[in-house]
């Protein structure tokens, strides 16, 4: 059975429409990956999922449940763990702050203090500084330790490598690989296709607000990815 | 794709048409009151233009410029102090003083910008306040104005009663179509324009090329100086002056419970806002502070439950706009192909 | 000697302006919001123990306990049930609403207790005095509220600095939304954040009762000087509240004592001259916070 399953969701920002009908499905395990081009709706999407959007409750089924347009701070509670888009990291808190307040909720898991810091060891070295001291792909690793800390069945990442260096991201990625080694369920939004290509093993192409292609990378070819992505028919 | 030869921008609307002759009527009534020599009507029309004015004045600043002033009072105030100052000790003719005190009051508002400016938001709220405090104290440790006692306009004792009544009425209501025409005609202008851009966006108005500091301290002047006018016209009604009345919170908490009943951003609001404030004075003026009580609440209610106001809720219902402040577009569908 | 004097009462008037100003600044920080009825709640608290006390013929600082957790408890639900639908509607909304919770609180006062001016009495501590040496004595009643304020602010700092529900204020008071994806319940925080907010006021209130005469109509004076002992120390930072209320409370007591109707009046000046020269505040930290 699919941890997460989304049927025909349609998001509304007043009167513009962002998501036509999109339906989508993630197993427990599983890494999933969502590329499009910007404004393509991905984070639309994604915030659609943690509850920043107003949507059908049935149209977002998580482990059974109906979870549509719960408020953000509910869905934590059963798991739905969002890494933001553009990190925010909290200027009031230190790093190690940062962390803790990502395990606001308590939920018990795998994840702590002492094994993001051994993910991160440069977090560690900075744990008493204000968070946005940090450089930009440390950050980032803030970002997905703080949402770890949260122990998620379901890690929402928006955009990780946005600004980034590609050796920075390239170790961002390699956390992530561990992530799901670790069992949790990871549905990764990504402009950079080929880093996903790696590591998902399905992806979702939006295209305008709607689902342009779905396949196994294995699958994927240039010109059907150009097609989808771009919509060159 | 629409043929835009056939695209107009119109302001009129029939019922600003109807408003227009309406106004007319209202001006030719009111200038017949004083044959009927009544000067109880006469007062009661000079209070409900006062706080008319007042209600617009505050209306313009929050209501358009956002800026939510609650020490408004202090321009009451001082435009009343400054009468007494300019008729009693400088000798000019009453009458005259009246706008005068008005400049005087805008003077004192540029001094008061350069502080609570510094503030934006609920602390720009309380700023103002505090300064209202501060000239409240000034004036009442001042001998010269009377201390905590105040003084009695001297300057209009030598004119006869009806005089003296028959110019205060006059005064009231050219004040009172003054400031509605010239707030109509500055939200018509490119101030307007300007000022409802920034009331919707200030950093879009900015990018845009609006100097908003300039917009909001031209708006700030002006209402004072409509306060400060109608504070020394309501204390040549009144004839006696004291710190504490003139400087009392209530005249902002009657202005801002009229704009915000009536329609806060609009011209027509204040207007519905003052009728309904004399109408409830009269049906609870035997109750005192429940009076109070009653506008509290129902200011409180009406942000949270209907923050468009009276006048908003018939404005949205049936499309009426008598005051036509915005442009709107309209397209000649006869003839043209789509 | 005087002037000695003059400063120490200053300084523990201090004490009390830092309580009233306490629970201004927390709820600006977390949530960005100005509670215009913030002195008449204190007055309200007041009030609530001289009916407490005339109604059970109790000590006022024993009536206090019994208050300080109904004003906690009517800031919790007046944060949930009226103030939270305000939020993200810009300020025009919140600053009426208070405004006009203030005129119904200070009528309602009216109402139910006369204009009177009253006075709490805790059997004769208000005029106990702890002789310092040198012919100088303090108030006991003054150090105590002075000593609480200082407790309550430490207390406070602990709070927001080393337990997860001050670092959840923290996070709302920085970005609302992300504070929310780490699963904080905002409108639970703020209501939160309030009925500190009151409850300490409270405090306040009933610890101005105690030191000088009350009526229905004390409290925005109360609400200014909190205001201005949050502007001179300086937004955002809790021991610049102290200061300020400090430094007000000696501008006040030195300018009293130079002509009886000008404590006030000096107070203000003082406040409006930081004002001009140092708008952020004297304590104001690097981050900027409007």
């Amino acid at each position: 059975m699919s941890l997460l399953a989304v049927h025909a969701l349609s998001a509304f920002y007043g009167d513009f429409q962002a998501l036509f009908d999109v339906s989508l499905e993630v197993a427990e395990g599983e890494t999933v990956a969502v590329i499009g081009a910007n404004g393509a709706g991905k984070t639309t999407f994604l915030r659609a999922l943690a509850g920043a959007l107003a949507v059908p409750r049935a149209t977002v089924v998580f482990d059974g449940q109906p979870v549509g347009g719960q408020a953000a701070h509910r869905l934590v509670d059963l798991g739905i763990v969002m890494v933001p888009e553009g990190r925010r990291i909290f200027p009031s808190l230190s790093v190690q702050e940062n962390l803790l307040v990502g395990a606001y909720r308590r939920r018990p898991g795998p994840w702590s203090l002492d094994r993001i810091y051994l993910m991160f060891p440069v977090l560690a070295e900075r744990r008493g500084q204000p968070g946005t001291n940090l450089s930009g792909g440390e950050q980032q690793m803030l970002a997905i330790g703080r949402g770890l800390m949260a122990n998620p069945r379901l890690l929402l990442v928006d955009e990780i490598s946005l600004g980034l260096a590609p050796i920075v991201v390239q170790s961002l990625y390699q956390a992530l690989a561990g992530v799901r080694d670790e069992g949790t369920t990871v549905l990764v939004v990504e402009q950079d296709v080929s880093r996903v290509l790696t590591m998902a093993q399905r992806v979702y192409c939006f295209r305008k607000g709607a689902v342009a292609l779905h396949d196994v990378p294995a699958r994927l070819t240039h010109e059907r990815l150009a097609a989808a992505y771009f919509g060159t028919a | 794709m629409t043929d835009t030869s056939r695209v107009r921008v119109e302001r009129t609307t029939r019922a600003s048409q109807v408003g227009l002759l309406a106004g007319l009527g209202v001006v030719v009534a009111l200038a017949a009151v004083p044959r009927l020599g009544d000067s109880g009507v006469m007062r009661a029309i000079i209070e409900f233009i006062t706080l008319l004015v007042l209600a617009q004045m505050w209306n313009l600043l929050a209501g358009y410029a956002g800026l939510v002033s609650i020490g408004q009072q202090a321009f009451v105030g001082l435009g009343g102090y400054a009468l007494i100052v300019l008729a009693d000790d400088l000798g000019l003719n009453p009458f005259v003083a009246v706008p005068l005190a008005g400049l005087v009051a805008t003077m004192f508002a540029l001094a008061t910008a350069t502080l609570v400016f510094r503030f934006s938001g609920g602390y720009f709220a309380v700023g103002t306040w505090a300064v209202a405090e501060v000239y409240r104290l000034l004036v009442a440790n001042t001998t010269a104005l009377g201390r905590g006692t105040g003084r009695t306009l001297k300057a209009v004792f030598p004119l006869a009663r009806e005089t003296r009544e028959l110019g205060t009425y006059a005064l009231a209501v050219g004040l009172g179509a003054a400031a509605i025409i010239a707030v109509y005609l500055a939200l018509r202008s490119r101030l307007g324009l300007g000022l409802m851009a920034v009331r919707d966006s200030e950093p879009a108005s900015r990018s845009l090329g609006v100097d908003v500091f300039r917009t909001k301290l031209v708006v700030y002047l002006v209402a004072a100086f409509g306060t400060g006018t109608t504070g020394a016209l309501i204390y040549l009604n009144l004839l006696r002056i004291s710190p504490d009345a003139a400087f009392s919170i209530n005249w902002t908490a009657y202005t801002i419970f009229i704009v915000v009943i009536g329609g806060l951003g609009t011209l027509e609001g204040p207007i519905v806002g003052t009728a309904v404030f004399f109408l409830l004075r009269e049906a609870l003026s035997d109750y005192g502070s429940w009076y109070m009580i009653l506008l509290g609440a129902l200011a409180i209610g009406a942000m949270l439950r209907f923050p468009q106001g009276l006048w908003g809720l018939v404005a949205e219902r049936w499309d009426i706009r008598v005051f036509p402040v915005q442009r709107r577009v309209r397209t000649d569908v006869s003839g043209g192909r789509r | 000697m005087i002037w000695l004097d003059t400063l120490v009462q200053g300084i523990l008037l201090g004490g009390l302006y830092a309580l009233f100003a306490t629970g201004l600044s927390l709820i600006f920080g977390v949530m960005r919001l100005v509670n215009l009825a913030h002195g008449d709640f204190s007055i309200l608290a007041a009030f609530l123990a001289v009916a407490l006390v005339q109604a059970l013929g109790v000590n006022p600082l024993v009536a206090l306990l019994l208050v300080v957790p109904v004003m906690g408890a009517l800031g919790y639900g007046l944060q949930r049930v009226v103030l939270n639908r305000l939020l993200g509607r810009g300020i025009l909304p919140a600053v009426l609403v208070t405004f006009g919770l203030s005129i119904v609180i200070q009528n309602g006062l009216l109402e139910t207790f006369s204009a009177d001016s009253r006075r709490l009495n805790p059997g004769g501590i208000e005029t106990a005095s702890l002789a310092l040496g040198g012919g100088l004595a303090v108030g006991w009643f003054s150090l105590l509220t002075f000593v609480t304020a200082l407790v309550l602010l430490a207390g406070l700092q602990l709070l927001i600095g080393r337990t997860a529900l001050g670092r959840a204020f923290r996070a709302a008071s920085d970005d609302g939304a992300t504070a929310a994806l780490m699963g904080i319940d905002n409108g639970r925080l703020y209501a939160l954040a309030m009925a500190l907010s009151l409850a300490i006021v409270a405090i306040a209130g009933i610890a101005l009762g105690i030191r000088t005469t009350f009526t229905f109509a004390s409290g925005p004076d109360r609400l200014l000087f909190a205001f201005e002992a949050v502007i001179i120390g300086g937004l955002g930072s809790l021991w610049g509240t102290l200061v300020g209320g400090v430094i007000l409370g000696v501008a006040q007591t030195t300018g009293a004592r130079l002509s009886p109707g000008w404590g006030v009046l000096t107070g203000h000046l003082v406040f409006l001259a930081v004002l001009l020269l140092r708008p952020s505040g004297l304590f104001a930290p690097s981050r900027r916070v409007d």
